[in-house]
């Protein structure tokens, strides 16, 4: 485990090809909800900056899809899409994350991740944890090894239990 | 030869020997004791974390004693801080999303 600065928890396994986010914010339930579910209140924080988030398509329901582009500060555009499984309305959602064209078309090269989120009351605010799960170890390597090429560019995230026990 | 380090520390035993060296450096045997493992099974992955580089032997009289390599280990570090920036940088943002709205609930 490794707590960031800003609260931020990060573990990662990299045998399992898993990786959990926790992190608590200081809003009510309802509100971190609607924070990563409505597309125009997702656009302002999705993408790290420089980059930003543009959404060309939502449709927050079980079986539906969201569909945006990462643009980067010099017109750099990487599509990606998220197709929502299960929904239970402010406790949590699954789906899956992928790397896709504009129009929401999976990029089959690139791995594809399974992602849950958890949404919890706690008394400083809402406990989010997200959990993602690539379909084996190498296909995590692949997407972390493009985040060091790339540095921000792509939209996978994470850190980790390792630097965390040499710490610990 | 120079084995994969993400290889070398995806295994649980040799992630808690990289905890222990880290504190201080160790012989086989004292490392041995903290684990439920034969002293064989453990110098395996001594040796697994050795050419990964992630340890190094020194010896010190007649015993050998094993010390973290903090350049390898940073390496890790460097690899995986994007994705902690990544996640930061957005959390941040959404600080401010979610601050801006519960001050228009206001």
């Amino acid at each position: 485990m490794n707590q960031s600065a800003t609260g931020t928890l990060f573990m990662i396994d990299i045998q399992k090809g898993s990786l959990e986010i926790s992190r608590i914010f200081a809003a009510n339930r309802t509100l971190v909800w609607r924070a990563w579910t409505e597309a125009d209140l997702l656009d302002q924080w999705w993408a790290p900056k420089p980059w930003r988030c543009e959404t060309k398509h939502m449709d927050f329901r079980e079986g539906g899809r969201w569909i945006y582009a990462m643009v980067g500060p010099n017109g750099e555009r990487h599509g990606a899409v998220q197709r929502y499984s299960e929904i239970l309305k402010e406790v949590f959602f699954r789906g899956e994350d992928a790397f896709a064209d504009e129009e929401g078309n999976i990029n089959g090269l690139l791995p594809v991740a399974t992602w849950e989120n958890v949404f919890t009351d706690v008394v400083e605010g809402t406990l989010v944890k997200t959990f993602v799960q690539y379909p084996n170890p190498e296909a995590l390597q692949e997407v972390l090894n493009m985040g060091m090429e790339e540095g921000l560019k792509m939209a996978h995230g994470n850190l980790d239990e390792v630097l965390g026990d040499l710490v610990a | 030869m120079q084995r994969d380090v993400f290889q070398a520390i995806a295994d649980p035993t040799r992630r808690a020997i990289l905890g222990l060296v880290a504190c201080q450096a160790m012989t086989p045997n004292t490392l041995a004791t903290h684990f439920e493992m034969s002293r064989q099974a453990v110098s395996k992955h001594i040796h697994l974390l050795s050419e990964a580089e992630l340890v190094y032997a020194k010896p010190n009289g007649r015993e050998v004693y094993y010390h973290l390599n903090p350049i390898r280990m940073k390496e890790v570090a460097d690899w995986l801080a994007p994705f902690q920036q990544l996640w930061e940088s957005r959390f941040i943002q959404l600080d401010n999303v979610l601050q801006t709205l519960t001050e228009e609930k206001k």
